[in-house]
């Protein structure tokens, strides 16, 4: 598929797409719908470009392999839903802990457990910034077309590589396997982020020693530094530490190196916000129909906003905050039981009201449902 | 040979050692006076630094055990991973760096509990990854617990009764399962275990070196079979360069240690060197 | 605030929404996309596919959306269908309800048989696939030349293109005769019966 011309593209083939543009050449997986067509497409197209695609035996030596290029020196991504999601988590963790740069795309589909394999869902939300164990700090982001897919999952690559940490892109059933015309960037059109390599002697790399932004240069294997990568908690040269300082020290960079920057990790979409009494939030697949009724509720003179969560970790605290200063109501549509919800009730001032448009039936919302839950609050 | 020249010999070798120890890791280590996991460190240093491979070129990686915090000691690239998973973690490594030598080190509750799928898998893929497996038939780290290797009515503080399980052969797992190196040693033979891991980075393809090790804080005192001495005695005594009698109709030939090596197939290919050929190709019909 | 209830607010009709539906392993969900993409290749339309389909390879119940329109799309799947295509029983009784009033049902009639209107196409896309074309793989596609001779949603040059983009090689030639065949089967049966669909 060339550049520059407008082709039917599936989601999940626009973040296969986005991601070989951003420079991955590292895929393992294990097939699981709803996204296996990541994987076949990695398979097809890797190896063209002298990268590399490996099936794995599970998910979770899916996940140990691609931290294991990642940390050698490749951009590396793999892909799964939900039940691949939860075998991965104790080595997401292990990539926080070591600062390993590498994308997991999760397309859901309804849970738990086996849930609903071939339906919508966006009942991984929370997971996403809690799923492994311990104190650590997330980033993620959900794109809401195919174009958006292919430009996100970039997104995604720049923020593991300028931060050295693992970032989710949150797909769904529908955004996965849904197709539109799209025409895919030139390269050099879009901006792609490498990882910093040191440039210090080797004998005086720290591996995560102190620096200005929180995030360490990575070396490439081979090349001299040794440096030694542990899931335990560690020293400014990563070997194993129980003193306090340094766990305290440690556990302050992990959550530093991204909170710090959540204006250059957020990114918010706002429409209709300038006098919005009623403001619909929503994520992922589920926006495009939410501005469709923001804007047939202006058409009829009703004071509805709307904003969209393009990063859903870190939650993007000091946006929403100012965005919806001044909101009367403010209704959060999800395709789970009320997840993002509470991050919402976190923040809202007293005059505002939260309320949650859900729905978990392996559908998404129609416009009707975000038009009769408007009425239902203004009432 | 004199006693002096002993000593020389042995300052030489401890020299060798010396060179790839980290600096910035204070010792003594972490494993109990005694432990097989040094002598095994050394021995694997020593086969580096015979074979002349650059030590730049080496990465280790290690899951979750005594024998996994290996890495920390010596001076090489290194992948301290999570349990059981140093294999899978090892696969993303080589296959995107074929250019890399890449050694796993692992126990017998690593690589064949938690770590018994990639263990397969590895094998299978006959991946050129040299596995260490330290099998001390015992869960050190935590305790005493049972590990796929314990024996039969042996005791372990989850076995307190004696164990009622059968065991994994490690080297008749690895080969069922396809790889293409497959050796057994015991820490108390550590010239052979010298020859042995040589042999077993120079393969292309995947290799397995099996090195029964004592645990006799745990095992030892838990089966009342001693210090680790006499667990050394005991790997002395059992070993044989001989197969096992398959009949078993000699009692001793069930506890025997069948040590040397028990496979090796170099005309397999290895999945690296299949994978290249595989872009080469695809490169090539672009091109044309 | 305004006082006008968002309920009796009219969802904007300037989207023209298909289904193809049938069992799996008939082809419809690549039917779906031979379609989209057709229609997509005029630069004046968006267009969406969608799809809904069981565990099964083959068999079940599978359908696709298809959605057009000459502005931007928002909902991604199709609320009310201006054009159903049921390629089995089970399929025409689950979805006819989604068509819309006038909107136009096109049915295989080889495996169709209880039809609930009057107002329909029924063509027999299987036995032509079987019987003339020695290839039952291509009712989709027969049905997709019926569907450009019926509607004009779609050109039936940009169809043709659509179709042996994607046809595997040695196929091209049956994929071809399959899109004409079909084409002049809806037109014959157009004429029979009237005015198209218009987007």
């Amino acid at each position: 598929m060339p550049p520059g011309k407008r082709q039917l593209v599936m989601g999940n083939m626009a973040c296969m797409r986005g991601a070989i543009y951003a420079g991955m050449r590292f895929y393992a997986g294990y097939p699981i719908t709803p996204s296996t067509e990541i994987a076949e497409g990695c398979a097809r197209e890797l190896p063209k470009l002298g990268g590399r695609f490996i099936q794995m035996e599970d998910e979770i030596a899916s996940i140990s392999a691609v931290i294991g290029a990642a940390v050698a020196g490749s951009k590396a991504m793999t892909a799964t839903s939900g039940p691949g999601y939860s075998l991965m988590q104790e080595n997401i963790g292990y990539a926080y802990m070591i600062e390993a740069p590498c994308v997991v795309v999760n397309v859901q589909r309804g849970g738990p457990s086996t849930g609903l394999p071939t339906k919508v869902s966006q009942s991984d939300t929370m997971q996403v910034r809690w799923g492994t164990h311990g104190d650590y700090t997330a980033i993620a982001v959900a794109p809401s077309t195919v174009e958006d897919t292919f430009t996100e999952t970039i997104r995604a690559f720049n923020l593991a590589e300028r931060f050295r940490t693992p970032v989710t892109i949150l797909l769904d059933e529908v955004i996965g396997h849904m197709q539109e015309m799209v025409s895919f960037p030139e390269p050099g059109e879009c901006e792609v982020v490498d990882r910093t390599r040191p440039t210090c002697v080797p004998s005086a790399y720290m591996a995560y020693g102190p620096t200005k932004n929180c995030v360490n240069p990575m070396p490439v294997y081979g090349q001299g530094y040794r440096w030694y990568a542990t899931g335990l908690t560690h020293d400014g040269y990563g070997f194993p530490t129980d003193k306090p300082d340094e766990v305290v020290g440690k556990l302050d960079k992990l959550r530093n190196k991204i909170e710090h920057y959540e204006s250059e990790i957020c990114k918010v979409r706002a429409e209709y916000m300038d006098d919005a009494e009623i403001v619909l939030v929503s994520y992922g697949s589920v926006s495009r129909t939410a501005l469709q009724v923001a804007k047939l509720a202006r058409g009829a003179g009703v004071k509805v906003g709307f904003i969209q969560l393009q990063t859903v970790w870190p939650f993007p605290l000091k946006q929403l905050r100012e965005l919806l200063g001044n909101a009367k109501h403010v209704i959060v549509a999800e395709l789970n039981m009320g997840q993002i919800v509470g991050e919402v009730e976190r923040i809202v001032q007293s005059g505002t009201r939260v309320h949650s448009l859900l729905r978990y039936d392996g559908d998404i919302f129609t416009p009707m449902q975000f038009l009769a839950k408007i009425e239902e609050v203004r009432k | 040979m004199s006693i002096a020249a002993k000593e020389a010999g042995a300052r030489q070798d401890s020299d060798v050692v010396l060179r790839y120890l980290r600096p910035h890791v204070k010792f003594p280590n972490m494993w109990c006076p005694g432990c097989g996991n040094g002598v095994v460190a050394t021995s694997l240093i020593r086969a580096i630094d015979k074979l002349g491979i650059p030590r730049d070129n080496v990465v280790l990686v290690s899951g979750i055990g005594c024998s996994s915090r290996m890495p920390v000691y010596l001076d090489f690239q290194a992948l301290h991973t999570t349990h059981g998973r140093a294999l899978a973690f090892a696969t993303g490594v080589k296959f995107s760096r074929p250019d890399l030598k890449v050694i796993v080190i692992t126990g017998d509750g690593d690589c064949l509990s938690i770590g018994g799928n990639h263990l397969i898998h590895a094998c299978r893929r006959n991946i050129d990854i040299t596995t260490i497996l330290i099998n001390n038939y015992i869960y050190g780290m935590t305790g005493g617990q049972t590990s796929p290797t314990t024996p039969a009515g042996a005791h372990a503080t989850t076995t307190p009764f004696g164990n009622t399980e059968k065991q994994f052969e490690a080297c008749d797992l690895a080969r069922g399962a396809g790889a293409s190196f497959i050796a057994r040693t015991t820490v108390y033979h550590t010239t052979q275990m010298d020859r042995l891991i040589m042999e077993a980075i120079q393969h292309r393809g995947f290799s397995l070196v099996e090195v029964i090790s004592n645990c006799h804080t745990y095992y030892g005192r838990l089966n009342r079979v001693g210090q680790a001495t006499q667990l050394l005695r005991m790997f002395q005594e059992k070993a044989s360069t001989q197969p096992k009698d398959p009949n078993m109709v000699d009692e001793d030939s069930k506890d025997m240690i069948q040590t040397g090596i028990i496979h090796r197939d170099t005309e397999k290919t290895e999945l690296c060197d299949e994978y290249q050929k595989l872009t080469d190709s695809l490169a090539k019909g672009k091109s044309s | 605030m305004s006082s006008t209830s968002l309920l009796e607010v009219q969802i904007p009709e300037d989207r023209f929404e298909i289904r193809l539906s049938g069992s799996g392993g008939q082809g419809l969900v690549l039917a779906a996309m031979l379609l989209a993409e057709a229609i997509g290749a005029d630069p004046t339309k968006s267009v969406i596919q969608t799809k809904s389909y069981g565990p099964e390879a083959r068999g079940g119940a599978s359908k696709s959306d298809v959605v057009v329109s000459t502005g931007e799309i928002y909902y991604q799947k199709a609320l009310k269908l201006d054009l159903l295509l049921a390629m089995t029983q089970e399929s025409l009784n689950k979805y006819y309800p989604d068509l819309k009033q006038g909107g136009t049902l096109v049915i295989d009639d080889t495996l169709v048989s209880k039809v609930p209107t009057e107002d329909y196409y029924g063509l027999s896309f299987t036995r032509i696939a079987k019987d003339e074309l020695k290839n039952v793989m291509v009712a989709n596609v027969i049905s997709l030349g019926a569907i450009a001779a019926i509607t004009d949603v779609v050109p039936l040059d940009a169809l043709l293109t659509a179709v042996l983009a994607r046809a595997p090689r040695g196929t091209e030639e049956v994929n071809r005769i399959a899109v004409e065949t079909g084409y002049q089967e809806g037109l014959a049966l157009k004429q029979k019966k009237g005015q198209p669909a218009t987007v």
